[in-house]
C-alpha cells in the first residue's frame, strides 16, 4: 500500500511490535486513516457485509463440524443429532445453510454494484477478475457444502454436476471418476467434498486479501465515478465508513435472522429432508437458488452443434450446455475490456442504464428459468434469455461505448457534494478530510 | 427530471431485489402438476411468529401414531426421551418405552438378545429394514416420519411464494399431510388408477397412493376426551408430525424474537450514531 | 454556544456509549451458542445417566465390571472373611488409608459387603485385575500397582485409592450407579 503512514505507535508495546512485526500499523493505514471517497453510498457497504458473512461461514463452520460425520450412512443422521440434541444446533445449522444463502444475496448485490458504478474499469481490473476468482470459489464451496447433509437433492444436485465433465471429449469418464472416487456418487464423494469444503473457504479468504490489497492501491470508485483529486474528495475510513458499514450489517443481520429463526426451510429444498437415495430421482432435480441462472443457460442448448447440411456432430448438446454454463460465468472475466466506455457511472449514462436494468431483470428472470422444467414454454423462453444474457456482454457493452453521448460528469467528488448540498448553504468542504493514496 | 428518473430506478431496483429473494422460494418438491389440488392451509398453533406446539394435541397425535401408523411407519430420529417435550414424566416415558423391544447385544455369548426400550434407545419401528418394510406393502416402501412434515412441501406458485415471506408462511408440510389424510376420494368419471393404489388428488408424486385412508370417526379413543373425528385425528397427526420435525420450533421463535428486537434496537442506535458521527461531513 | 456544545457532548457521549454496550451484548450474544455447543449434547447427556445393574446373579468373591458415563466400575460382592481382613488391616499397610468401612457399602436390609469403585488405576488408568489372595483385591499389570478388597491402595506408585462412583441401592437386588438416592 503506498502513501504516507500515519500510525503512531504510543505506548511502549506498540513501538516494539512496530519495529518488529509492524501489523498495527497494517491495520491503521488499511482500516482506519485510509482514505475513502465521501460520497459512497450504501450499495457500497456490500463489501464489508461480505468479509462478516465469510468469518460468520468459516465460524459456523468450523463449529457444526464438529458434530458432522461425513460417511455415507451417517452424515445425514449427524446432522439431525446436531439440530436435534445439541445445545443451540438448530441455531448454527440453520445459520449456516441460510447463511450460504445470504451470502449469496450480498455478492450479487455487489457485483451488481460493481457492473452499475465501472468498477470493473481501470485501473481496477485485476481486481474485478479477482472478485470474480472469489465468485467462482464460492460457487464451489457452495455447490460441495450442499451435498455434505447427504438429502436427495444434495446426492442427486451432485450427480448432475458431476456428469458435466463426462462431457468433456476424450477424458471426460476418467475426469468425473477421479472426481468421485468412484462410479457414482458416493461415499468417497462425500469424504473428498467434505476436506475441499472445508479447505476452500481459507482459499476465499487469501484471494480476499488480495483483492483488498488491490482495492486499496487503486481507492475505491464512488458513484460519480469521477476519481479522487483532492484531499478533500475523501473521509478517513474510521469512523465514517466503519459506522455505515456496521449499521449496513446489522440491517443485513435482520433479514437474515428472520429466515434463520422464522422460516428455516423457505431457501432450501424439501426433498433435502429426504435421505439420499441412488435408486430413487427426484422429480425435479433443482440446484440452489444461487445457481439458478446457470442452470437455465446450461438446459437452454438442448441442440447439438455440427456441421450444416451433414450428420456431422461437432458439439453436442450436453456439451454444449456444459460449454455455455462456464461461458457465461467465462464472460465475466473479460467485462473490464468489453465495456469500451470512458464513463465509468452508469448515472451518467442514460442510454446503457435501461440495458443495465433490462440485464438485471433479465438475470432475475432467467434464474426463475432455472426452476422451471425443461418442456414446453419455457425451453424458448430459457433460449430467450440466455441469448440476451450473451448480448448484453458481447454486443451492448462494447458498442455503447462506441456510440452513446453520456451526461456531463461532475468535475470531481467534492463539486458533486457541493451541488447536492447547495442548498443547506456549504460553500466549502472542511473538517474530517484525509489524504488521498497516491502510487509511488 | 432527474430525481423523478432516480426514483424510477430506485423502484425497478427494489423490485429486481425482491424477485430476486423471491426467486429463491422457487424450488418444487413434487412431480409435475401434482398434487392436482394444493394443500388446504389451516390455522395452526404453531404457526406465525410466537407459534407453538399445544401439548395436548401432540399427545394425541402421539397415540394416533402409536396406535394407527406405528404399524407401517418408522420413526428413526426420535428417542423416547424426547416425549418429555409432551408433558409427559421421566416415568411415564420410561413405561411407554418399556413397552417395545429392542435388539441388543452381542452378550458375553456371542448372541444378540431382545431387551424391553430405555428411553435413551430411539423409537422402534415396525420392520427390521428397509426392504422387510416395503416387501411386506406391496413393494411400496412406506417412509420414515421423523421429517415427512418438513420432507414434503408442494410448490406454492407464483407469485404465492413471494407473499409467504411476509405471511411467514412455513406450514407447508402440516397442511399437506392435514389435506392427504383428508382428501381420498372415489375417482372421478373416466380416471383410471393403478391396481391397489388408492385415489387421492393431494397426493403429491401422483393421483393415487398406496396407503389407503386410515383415519375415521372414532378410530382413536383420546385420554383428553375431545371428540375423535377424522378430521381432528387428521390435524392431531399433522401437529405432531410436525413436532417430530421440528422439536425446537417454539424455542426458535421464541429466540427469533429476542434476536430481532434486540438487532432493531442495535440497528436504531447505530443509525444515530452514523448520522452524529457524519453530521460534521459533507456528504 | 458552550453549553449547547457540552450538551451535545453528553448526549453524542451517551449514544456512542449505548451502541457500544449494545455492541458488546452483540458479540456475548454470539459468543455464548458458539461455547455452548461444545458441552455433552442431550445424546450424551442421555446416555450419561446412572444405570441399574442386576446384583442378584453376583455371588460372594465374584465382581463384575459396568460401565458408566464411558468408564469402568468395579462392583465387587466381598466375602466375610474378605470384609474382616480389610477391616483388621492396620493404617501403616495402606498409602492413603481410609477406613474400611467408609469403603463398604450395603444393600438394603443386609449387612455391608460391597465395595464399588473405579476400574481406571489411579496412577495412569489403567484396569487392575482381580487378585483372590486374602487382603490384595486387585493388582494394576501396567507398573504393578496394588489395592485392597476395598480398593484402596497398598503399593504404589498409584498414589490414592481407587475412588468412588455416586451410587445407590434401589433394592437388594438393584444398584444404581451414577446417582446418590435411590430414585426413579
Amino acid at each position: 500500500m503506498s502513501g504516507h503512514s500515519t500510525y503512531n505507535p504510543t505506548s511502549g508495546f506498540g513501538k516494539f511490535m512496530d519495529e518488529r512485526l509492524p501489523i498495527a500499523r497494517l491495520v491503521h493505514d488499511s482500516f482506519v486513516s485510509f482514505p475513502v471517497p465521501r460520497n459512497l453510498n450504501n450499495w457500497y457497504t456490500f463489501g464489508g457485509i461480505l468479509m462478516v458473512m465469510l468469518v460468520s461461514q468459516i465460524v459456523t463452520g468450523i463449529v457444526i463440524a464438529m458434530h458432522y460425520t461425513p460417511e455415507a450412512s451417517m452424515a445425514f443422521d449427524s446432522v439431525h443429532l446436531l439440530r436435534r440434541d445439541v445445545s443451540y444446533g438448530n441455531v448454527l445449522q440453520v445459520w449456516h445453510a441460510v447463511g450460504a444463502s445470504m451470502f449469496f444475496v450480498a455478492v450479487y448485490i455487489h457485483i451488481f454494484r460493481g457492473l452499475y458504478y465501472g468498477s470493473y474499469k481501470a485501473p481496477r481490473e485485476v481486481l474485478w477478475i479477482l472478485g470474480v476468482v472469489i465468485y467462482l470459489l464460492m460457487m464451489a464451496t457452495a455447490f460441495m457444502g450442499y451435498v455434505l447433509p447427504w438429502g436427495q437433492m444434495s446426492y442427486w444436485g451432485a450427480q448432475v454436476i458431476t456428469n458435466f465433465f463426462s462431457a468433456i471429449p476424450l477424458v471426460g469418464e476418467t475426469v468425473r471418476e477421479y472426481l468421485l472416487g468412484g462410479y457414482a456418487v458416493g461415499n468417497a464423494t462425500l469424504n473428498r467434498f467434505f476436506s475441499l469444503h472445508y479447505l476452500l473457504p481459507f482459499m476465499i479468504a487469501g484471494i480476499v486479501i488480495l483483492h483488498v490489497w488491490t482495492l486499496h492501491v487503486t481507492g475505491q470508485t464512488n458513484p460519480t465515478g469521477v476519481e479522487v483529486k483532492s484531499k478533500q474528495d475523501v473521509i478517513p475510513f474510521t469512523p465514517y465508513a466503519t459506522v455505515k458499514d456496521a449499521f449496513a450489517m446489522v440491517v443485513f443481520m435482520i433479514i437474515m435472522c428472520y429466515f434463520v429463526f422464522y422460516m428455516p426451510d423457505y431457501l432450501g429444498h424439501a426433498d433435502n429432508y429426504i435421505m439420499a437415495d441412488p435408486l430413487k430421482t427426484p422429480a425435479h432435480i433443482v440446484p440452489e437458488w444461487y445457481f439458478l441462472p446457470f442452470y437455465a443457460v446450461l438446459r437452454a442448448v438442448d441442440f447439438n452443434i455440427g456441421i450444416p447440411f451433414t450428420d456431422i456432430v461437432l458439439i453436442d448438446s450436453k456439451l454444449g450446455g456444459v460449454l455455455a454454463m462456464f461461458g457465461a460465468i467465462a464472460v465475466l472475466f473479460f467485462v473490464p475490456w468489453l465495456d469500451t466506455s470512458d464513463v465509468k457511472s452508469t448515472n451518467y449514462r442514460p442510454t446503457y442504464k435501461i440495458f443495465f436494468w433490462l440485464f438485471a431483470i433479465n438475470a432475475v428472470f432467467l434464474g426463475y428459468l432455472g426452476s422451471r422444467p425443461a418442456e414446453g414454454i419455457w425451453i424458448p423462453l430459457m433460449k430467450a434469455s440466455t441469448f440476451w444474457y450473451f448480448v448484453h456482454f458481447i454486443v451492448i457493452m462494447p458498442l455503447l461505448g462506441w456510440f452513446e453521448k453520456p451526461l456531463p460528469r461532475p468535475a470531481s467528488i467534492t463539486d458533486a457534494v457541493l451541488a447536492k448540498s447547495s442548498g443547506a448553504g456549504a460553500s466549502q468542504i472542511d473538517g474530517a478530510a484525509a489524504e488521498p493514496q497516491t502510487k509511488g | 427530471m432527474k430525481t423523478v428518473f432516480t426514483k424510477f430506478t430506485s423502484m425497478i431496483s427494489a423490485v429486481v431485489m425482491a424477485s430476486g429473494l423471491a426467486l429463491i422460494g422457487t424450488s418444487a418438491a413434487s412431480a409435475a402438476g401434482y398434487p392436482l389440488e394444493k394443500p388446504k392451509e389451516q390455522s395452526w398453533s404453531f404457526a406465525g411468529p410466537f407459534g407453538s406446539y399445544d401439548k395436548a394435541q401432540l399427545q394425541r397425535g402421539l397415540k394416533i401414531y402409536t396406535e394407527v401408523c406405528a404399524a407401517c411407519h418408522s420413526m428413526n430420529l426420535l428417542s423416547y426421551r424426547n416425549l418429555g417435550d409432551l408433558g409427559y414424566s421421566q416415568a411415564q416415558i420410561k413405561n411407554f418405552a418399556a413397552e417395545y423391544e429392542v435388539t441388543d447385544g452381542p452378550n458375553a455369548d456371542g448372541e444378540m438378545f431382545e431387551r424391553p426400550a430405555m428411553p435413551t434407545d430411539r423409537f422402534v419401528g415396525p420392520y427390521a429394514n428397509e426392504n422387510e418394510a416395503a416387501s411386506a406393502n406391496n413393494g411400496a416402501l412406506p417412509p420414515d416420519m421423523s421429517l415427512l412434515a418438513k420432507a414434503r412441501a408442494p410448490e406454492r406458485g407464483f407469485p404465492t411464494f413471494i407473499f409467504d415471506i411476509f405471511t411467514m408462511y412455513a406450514e407447508n408440510g402440516a397442511d399437506y399431510i392435514y389435506s392427504l389424510m383428508t382428501g381420498y376420494s372415489d375417482p372421478p368419471e373416466g380416471v383410471t388408477i393403478g391396481e391397489g393404489l388408492h385415489y387421492n388428488p393431494y397426493f403429491a408424486s401422483g393421483n393415487a397412493l398406496a396407503m389407503a385412508s386410515q383415519l375415521s370417526d372414532d378410530l382413536v379413543e383420546f385420554d383428553d376426551g375431545t371428540k375423535s373425528t377424522a378430521d381432528q385425528q387428521a390435524r392431531d397427526i399433522s401437529a405432531f408430525l410436525m413436532w417430530a420435525a421440528d422439536p425446537n420450533l417454539p424455542q426458535r421463535k421464541q429466540r427469533g424474537f429476542i434476536v430481532i428486537l434486540f438487532l432493531a434496537i442495535f440497528a436504531g442506535l447505530l443509525y444515530f450514531t452514523k448520522k452524529k458521527v457524519w453530521s460534521d461531513v459533507a456528504h | 454556544m458552550s453549553e449547547a456544545h457540552a450538551s451535545d457532548a453528553t448526549r453524542r457521549d451517551f449514544l456512542y456509549i449505548a451502541t457500544g454496550a449494545a455492541g458488546a451484548v452483540a458479540v456475548g450474544g454470539i459468543a455464548w451458542p458458539l461455547v455452548s455447543q461444545m458441552g455433552p449434547n442431550e445424546r450424551e447427556q442421555a446416555a450419561g445417566a446412572p444405570v441399574e445393574i442386576d446384583i442378584s446373579a453376583v455371588e460372594p468373591g465374584m465382581l463384575i465390571t459396568v460401565i458408566w458415563r464411558g468408564a469402568p466400575y468395579f462392583v465387587r460382592h466381598l466375602t466375610d472373611a474378605e470384609v474382616a481382613s480389610a477391616k483388621d488391616a492396620p493404617e501403616g499397610d495402606f498409602r492413603d488409608y481410609a477406613s474400611a468401612d467408609s469403603r463398604i457399602a450395603a444393600a438394603e436390609g443386609t449387612d455391608p459387603k460391597w465395595a464399588i469403585v473405579s476400574a481406571s488405576c489411579t496412577h495412569l488408568g489403567c484396569v487392575p485385575t482381580k487378585v483372590d489372595t486374602g487382603l490384595e483385591g486387585w493388582l494394576c499389570p501396567c507398573h504393578g500397582s496394588k489395592f485392597d478388597v476395598t480398593g484402596r491402595v497398598m503399593k504404589g506408585p498409584a498414589p490414592t485409592n481407587l475412588p468412588l462412583p455416586p451410587f445407590a441401592f434401589a433394592s437388594e437386588e438393584k444398584l444404581v450407579i451414577g446417582q446418590d438416592k435411590a430414585g426413579a
